[in-house]
């Protein structure tokens, strides 16, 4: 395969609360992100994804670990060339559309603020021009433009939010929980955009999210975080079809299916850390075949692979 | 759901509007649904649907810039000496309707747990809060029986977790803590407004098993609001789906997943993700919900319908009934309506949603 476009190394990242009390959000995470493609982080509140996605386009400094992206490296100090390619080239949608969007600028300078900052705009029209088509590729209007954010609903908000992380022309969205604030009926046209959006600009996705059925529909690769720690990665036919750690199993055993009758007589597996035995900083990578990698004692691996 | 003397709850010709700066909004068009005692129903809807206000109503819950323009909902239950007593809560003054019907006979169960509970309180001392408001009993047995619905609600440890406040827990750990707070003074009808949208599938999981339990044991009648079909699959006896302010499609829950009617319903099912097949798109229902400050002509849904007829822009359609239980509000089950179907791909997985069920049985 060609060389990966975002490669992260045992990143670390904690977070010192007092001199006694530090907070591990992510303690050791690897993987890598090739051009094109979704990769979608999954676990639940509190196992570490959100913080992954910020530590990658440095909103926080990682504590440790190797994060390099386009073949340079941005875990640590960046000088201003490295800078201005990570700020151009990987962008961010937000979960919330409505805190995410500064609510006293105009949805064309809410786009626009990119090519602003890096002097990209040319002449007025030129910028004009730009933000107009970018609407009408997120499916809005170019008269919208000079509208508020609050005169949109939720979805539109959310195509906001999608255009103004696209104005850069980025090789890497990173896209966190950027559906879920919305409807059902609505999840669905916007993951549709960002699909069609993948394939006409081939950016890659790092998508993040706690809803695995669409986190199926829409990525390539998964990988599955509990406690800061990458418990399983593989292929979405791996890991749907052949899950191997227990916690990846009570993920997937809680979708609830749109089918009533099968609904009734299923229960969902239970899973607790504190009793399962189970102590990740033990855990080193097994590789289960092709891609697919489970965090597991030797012992762990050979009793889950039976 | 006939029209029944069983029912314990009826809301009949609910109507609903609300002022606001821009003018009226008409969020309830004329809803009416009743349930009967220990049976489940889920009420289906988009955000501004009126599915909530709905069930803010029945607990006299409405903000005051609501407008009840019409509508009854009758309230069914036996008073402390006994008596069975019908009630129109509409009706009801405020404050009877908080001293006698809230908490002690519906209760509700808010989506966000972090912002329906107290953070200076304890949670022991929230709960023990309901019972001796609703109950006369001393403190002693208020604190047994807090201690018991901790147990209920599967709190281990219940004794230390009694004086922990509610930043101490989690997420899942707090919506236990409102649902025994919801329980404490043993109503009959739950109200529960979205519980497990805060809140992550494993959890999700294990509250919905923890309700249905409950409900099992103590016989309860549940009300569920969400917008997550899977959800409604899992719990539900009944469904109600709600698309502007109307109910649109009624039947149990077997008929709404097999056999829907609705283009609305249709469009629902195929916008969830399947997880046994690997299309390439998702469908999606174009568009998005009419802004209730216009009345919408005919059929609401029309517009955003690809099987809607001439009638639609021109006039709301009634209701059909299907089956006994089963009943739509579309034009296209008028005797004179084109036979339309629904599209191809849906009917596929509909059949691939039966032949499941006959791998469990």
């Amino acid at each position: 395969m060609s060389e990966p476009l975002l490669q992260v190394k045992n990143l670390v990242q904690h977070f010192p609360v007092s001199r006694t009390y530090t907070v591990k959000a992510v303690n050791g995470v690897s993987f890598c992100i090739y051009p094109g493609e979704t990769y979608g982080l999954v676990g639940e509140s509190g196992s570490g994804k959100t913080t992954i996605g910020r530590s990658v386009i440095r909103l926080y400094n990682p504590t440790a670990g190797s994060v390099r992206f386009q073949g340079r490296e941005i875990s640590g100090k960046l000088d201003s060339a490295t800078r201005e390619m990570l700020r151009a080239d990987m962008q961010m949608i937000f979960q919330d559309p409505m805190a995410s969007l500064n609510p006293r600028k105009k949805v064309a300078d809410i786009i626009g603020e990119g090519l602003d900052i890096h002097h990209l705009a040319g002449t007025r029209q030129q910028r004009a021009d730009r933000i107009s088509e970018l609407l009408k590729r997120v499916g809005l209007s170019p008269e919208h433009a000079v509208r508020y954010p609050h005169q949109f609903s939720g979805g539109q908000r959310q195509r906001v939010g999608i255009a103004r992380a696209l104005i850069m022309n980025p090789k890497l969205i990173i896209a966190d929980e950027c559906i879920s604030a919305l409807d059902v009926s609505i999840q669905a046209q916007v993951v549709n955009l960002m699909k069609d959006i993948q394939e006409e600009t081939g950016c890659a996705y790092l998508f993040i999210a706690h809803d695995l059925s669409m986190v199926k529909y829409i990525s390539d690769r998964i990988g599955v975080l509990h406690l800061g720690y990458m418990v399983e990665s593989g292929t979405k036919e791996e890991i749907f079809s052949h899950p191997i750690h227990p916690y990846t199993k009570s993920l997937l055993s809680a979708i609830p299916y749109p089918n009533p009758e099968v609904e009734k007589r299923r229960h969902s597996l239970t899973y607790d850390y504190a009793s399962s035995g189970i102590d990740y900083s033990q855990g080193t990578e097994h590789l289960v075949g092709g891609t697919h990698t489970v965090l597991a004692t030797d012992e762990e691996f050979a009793e889950w692979n039976q | 759901m006939s029209e029944s003397t069983k029912a314990i709850l009826a809301v009949k010709d609910l109507d609903i509007s609300f002022r606001t700066n821009a003018g009226l909004v008409h969020a309830i068009r004329g809803v009416t649904f009743d349930m009967e005692k220990g049976e489940t129903v889920a009420i289906v809807g988009e955000s501004g649907s009126g599915k909530s206000v709905s069930c803010k109503a029945i607990m006299g819950l409405l903000d005051s810039n609501a407008i009840v323009n019409k509508g009854e909902i009758w309230y069914t239950y036996t008073d402390e000496n006994g008596q069975t007593q019908k009630v129109d809560l509409l009706k009801m003054p405020k404050k009877q309707l908080r001293q006698k019907i809230n908490g002690q006979h519906i209760a509700m169960v808010f989506q966000d747990p972090m912002t329906s509970l107290d953070p200076t309180m304890t949670i022991g001392k929230q709960i023990m809060e309901s019972i001796l408001l609703h109950k006369k009993t001393d403190k002693a047995a208020a604190r047994a029986r807090a201690l018991e619905l901790l147990n209920l609600v599967g709190i281990t440890d219940a004794e230390k977790r009694f004086r922990h406040y509610p930043h101490q827990l989690s997420g899942g750990m707090r919506q236990r803590v409102v649902i025994a707070i919801a329980l404490a003074a043993d109503p009959d009808v739950l109200i529960c407004d979205e519980p497990t949208t805060a809140l992550d599938v494993t959890i999700q999981a294990k509250i919905l098993e923890l309700i249905k339990d409950i409900q099992r044991k103590m016989g309860l009648s549940v009300i569920y609001i969400t917008h997550d079909l899977g959800v409604v699959a899992k719990v539900a006896d009944y469904v109600d789906v709600m698309y502007a302010g109307k109910i649109i499609e009624v039947g149990n829950v077997n008929e709404i997943f097999y056999e829907p009617a609705h283009p609305y319903t249709w469009g629902l099912l195929s916008a969830m993700p399947d997880l046994d097949t690997n299309d390439e798109r998702l469908y999606s229902i174009p568009g998005s919900p009419p802004n209730l400050l216009h009345e919408p002509q005919g059929d609401a849904f029309a517009d955003r319908n690809s099987f809607a007829l001439v009638i639609d822009k021109k006039q709301a359609p009634p209701f059909f009934q299907i089956s006994p239980t089963h009943k739509a509000a579309t034009w296209l089950l008028h005797p004179d309506a084109p036979k339309i179907e629904m599209p191809k791909e849906l009917r596929a997985r509909l059949e691939s949603a039966r032949k499941e069920v006959e791998k469990y049985l």
